[in-house]
């Protein structure tokens, strides 16, 4: 029983924390959000160049085989800095599908520019029905000759505005909310009849409403087998669900960490704030919160190295932690910091709009809650 | 990074398996499989069948008797102990004075003590809290007074669990009176024989007879019985409770208790189906799991840093809040389990009687054990003084 981290990923977690404290600060990242990109072009090629975007690709795709506590290290590392950068789109959702459904060309095609952050990626799967359910697509792909027709509607798809490539799930086959008959296509957003309504989520990321209205895409962007692609979407989608939960656990320490800071240096009454024992009590219970989530992101990550059984049950238990444990600690960072902590100038705010966007992002604690009871 | 088994751990786990399955006693399982009460015999024949194996005093050093198991090793033994529902270890002697002994006493006291622990040939009991130190502990008022080659010690011992069995007391008495109420305290071991000590029992609200007074009346102590500097008992107490608190939190037994509770909801039946169908019922047993997995992994987290030297610091203060809301969590999660037939009350007799139940097998000890267990968020130090601890030695304030 071995919790603690390898060399290479000590370093890799040192050489991000590093990037972060001198780099990533807050007023240029309040700057590059409020940018029409939404984030730094720069950045993003120093990611590359650090061989970041890389970790979970293997050797022969050009990466560095990392597995799933690598993605947990960087992921928290970036949690910490509150990085917006779209590293979970790119590397983890679009790259992920592709080295594990895609054909030589495909893998060709994506891999490299991914890796090299040339190109910019996302995966569309979730409709203003389904929620967090990924198995309910209404969105169609028919086949026609050598083509297929897609007509549909996909909802808040993240790094959409940048994307030069779209996956997206469509039926070939079956009812609204049959696993069998999902299939992936490689949809390029400015194809005719691919509209994109372009926003920024109150996180400072950015998404789109994609509608599809009579889209013909060829069969060589089919992604994987035609109506047999549900398992890997939610293997990946479980791959995410760990990288975001990491982020969580990133943002929840610093959070615990600025707040704690903050009640040592405010006075009130003639004395810190953090010599009131309520306020004290209130600060241990956010920090066991996050001592709580960190042991189960610790033990998912683990689980899904060793392709354990009850890995998918794993990945249920620390989203519904997560999210139990990103709504104490962040309400409670921001009651902690008073008036400051409800305005926009003060970090903390912008660490708590991350961390609630992250407790619906790939299921909330009731989806969660529910696939851990069924599974 | 790596929380698999090896080869050699499941190797581990098959023998200790087959260990309890050929030597644990069936007349002791089948009390306790039946919520019957314990005795002292009960109890000591379990621990001296554990000591011959060499795996009673398992978080020892080995040169003291331990066994020099791996984390991995200690956390698959305790699981297999608690899976098995084998007796509780009575923690006093083993868990707490045992390693005061050996961490702050002199050769001749090792030598004295610690074969009595081990062997268990003495059972210990612990002389702290009095009936005007709780929570403000280092405010105790029971007095030393040095007299020759003995101390007199005169006060009052208060909820002393188990001193109706006990042959020694280890015990905080203040030695001097000083400005700094944590200075002139001293740790005193007192043989529960010697004139002046009396033992009065408590009976809580579960109807048990678990907690005592203890009157120490005049006492005489011999001073070789003062383990440590005369006045540095207040650090060995503080030692001594982040021991007892790793164990507090009870996981393992948490994960047997939890397993039963969802055998019960397919057993229990609820109009035309069973509990299980009762979606907001099954919800909070399923939060209340992943509550436990993760309180699980903050141990194994806790005690691979310790593997790693050092002695558990106020980390264990999380596992023993942890912990214990899980256990009253559980505990009230049983009592809704079996509506109103956790309401009849059955004495200790009744239990032993041959004229059966009422209600369900299990249904005696569910109420009973729900109201016993108030008293884990408030022993071993309240969960309230806890996160003090926590928030002046993991938050700095």
């Amino acid at each position: 029983m071995d919790f603690s981290l390898s060399e290479e990923q000590q370093l890799l977690k040192d050489s991000i924390t590093q990037f972060v404290d001198k780099d990533y600060l807050f007023d240029v990242r309040q700057k590059n959000i409020k940018s029409e990109l939404g984030y730094s072009s720069d950045f993003w090629k120093t990611f590359a160049d650090l061989g970041w975007l890389g970790m979970p690709f293997s050797e022969a795709d050009g990466g560095y085989d990392g597995g799933p506590i690598d993605l947990m290290v960087i992921m928290e590392s970036l949690g910490r800095g509150l990085v917006v950068e779209p590293y979970i789109p790119n590397v983890v959702l679009a790259g992920g599908l592709i080295s594990r459904l895609g054909n030589e060309e495909q893998k060709t095609n994506f891999l490299p520019k991914i890796i090299s952050g040339e190109i910019q990626m996302s995966l569309a799967f979730a409709e203003p029905q389904s929620r967090f359910n990924l198995s309910d697509v209404i969105t169609t792909a028919k086949k026609d000759g050598e083509n297929y027709i897609l007509d549909g509607y996909k909802a808040v798809v993240m790094n959409g505005p940048s994307s030069d490539t779209l996956i997206v799930v469509a039926r070939t086959s079956g009812t609204q909310l049959d696993e069998k008959g999902l299939s992936l296509f490689l949809v390029d957003p400015s194809a005719k009849g691919v509209s994109l309504r372009n926003y920024s989520n109150v996180d400072g990321s950015k998404a789109s409403e994609v509608t599809l209205e009579g889209v013909e895409v060829s069969t060589s962007s089919l992604l994987g087998d035609e109506g047999n692609i549900y398992s890997v979407l939610e293997e990946v989608i479980d791959l995410a669900t760990l990288a975001i939960s990491a982020e969580a656990v990133g943002i929840m320490e610093k959070m615990n960490e600025i707040t704690l800071e903050y009640t040592k240096t405010r006075e009130q009454f003639g004395e810190t704030l953090s010599s009131f024992q309520a306020l004290q009590h209130r600060m241990v219970d956010t920090f066991m919160a996050y001592e709580q989530t960190k042991s189960l992101l610790l033990m998912c990550a683990a689980k899904l190295t060793d392709k354990a059984d009850d890995a998918m049950k794993a990945v249920s238990a620390l989203k519904y932690q997560v999210g139990i444990a990103a709504k104490q600690v962040g309400e409670e960072s921001v009651q902690l910091h008073g008036g400051m902590g409800v305005t926009d100038e003060t970090n903390i705010g912008h660490f708590f709009k991350r961390l609630t966007t992250i407790r619906a992002i790939f299921g909330n604690t009731d989806y969660h809650l529910k696939r851990y009871s069924a599974l | 990074m790596n929380l698999s088994f090896s080869e050699e751990d499941l190797k581990f786990q098959n023998e200790v398996r087959s260990f309890i399955a050929d030597n644990y006693p069936a007349d002791i399982k089948n009390k306790m499989d039946n919520g019957i009460p314990l005795s002292k015999e009960d109890i000591l024949t379990w621990q001296r069948i554990l000591s011959k194996k060499g795996w009673f005093a398992v978080n020892w050093p080995e040169e003291y008797g331990g066994t020099g198991w791996t984390v991995t090793q200690k956390h698959i033994f305790q699981n297999e102990l608690a899976s098995a529902n084998t007796p509780t270890l009575v923690p006093f002697g083993v868990s707490m004075c045992g390693p005061v002994i050996y961490s702050f006493g002199t050769q001749e006291q090792k030598d004295k003590f610690l074969p009595g622990i081990i062997n268990n040939d003495v059972w210990w009991c612990q002389g702290y809290s009095e009936p005007g130190s709780g929570s403000d502990l280092a405010s105790l008022k029971t007095k030393a007074v040095k007299d020759g080659d003995h101390y007199i010690v005169n006060g009052t011992k208060t909820w002393t669990t188990m001193a109706q069995h006990a042959d020694w007391i280890f015990c905080l008495v203040r030695t001097e009176t000083t400005d700094i109420k944590q200075q002139g305290i001293s740790f005193l071991l007192i043989d529960m024989k010697t004139p002046g000590v009396e033992v009065k029992p408590i009976i809580t609200i579960d109807g048990s007879h678990e907690v005592n007074m203890v009157y120490l009346d005049n006492v005489k102590v011999p001073v070789e019985n003062l383990i440590g500097e005369e006045g540095a008992g207040w650090n060995i107490a503080k030692f001594l409770l982040a021991h007892e608190r790793t164990g507090i939190g009870g996981i393992p037994a948490l994960k047997r208790e939890i397993r039963r509770l969802r055998e019960i909801t397919s057993e229990l039946p609820l109009g035309e189906g069973f509990l299980k169908d009762d979606e907001l019922f099954m919800d909070k047993l399923n939060k209340l799991e992943i509550d436990l997995l993760a309180a699980e992994y903050s141990e194994l987290r806790t005690l691979a840093s310790m593997s790693k030297g050092g002695h558990p610091g106020p980390e264990s203060s999380i596992l023993k809040i942890k912990g214990t809301d899980l256990q009253q969590g559980l505990s009230d999660l049983f009592v809704e389990a079996i509506g109103y037939y956790a309401h009849p009350f059955m004495s200790e007799e009744d239990l032993a009687s041959n004229e059966g139940r009422i209600g369900p097998d299990f249904a005696a000890n569910v109420m009973p054990h729900y109201l016993n267990y108030r008293k884990v968020s408030i022993y071993g130090g309240s969960n309230e003084i806890q996160r003090n601890v926590i928030a002046k030695a993991v938050l700095g304030i």
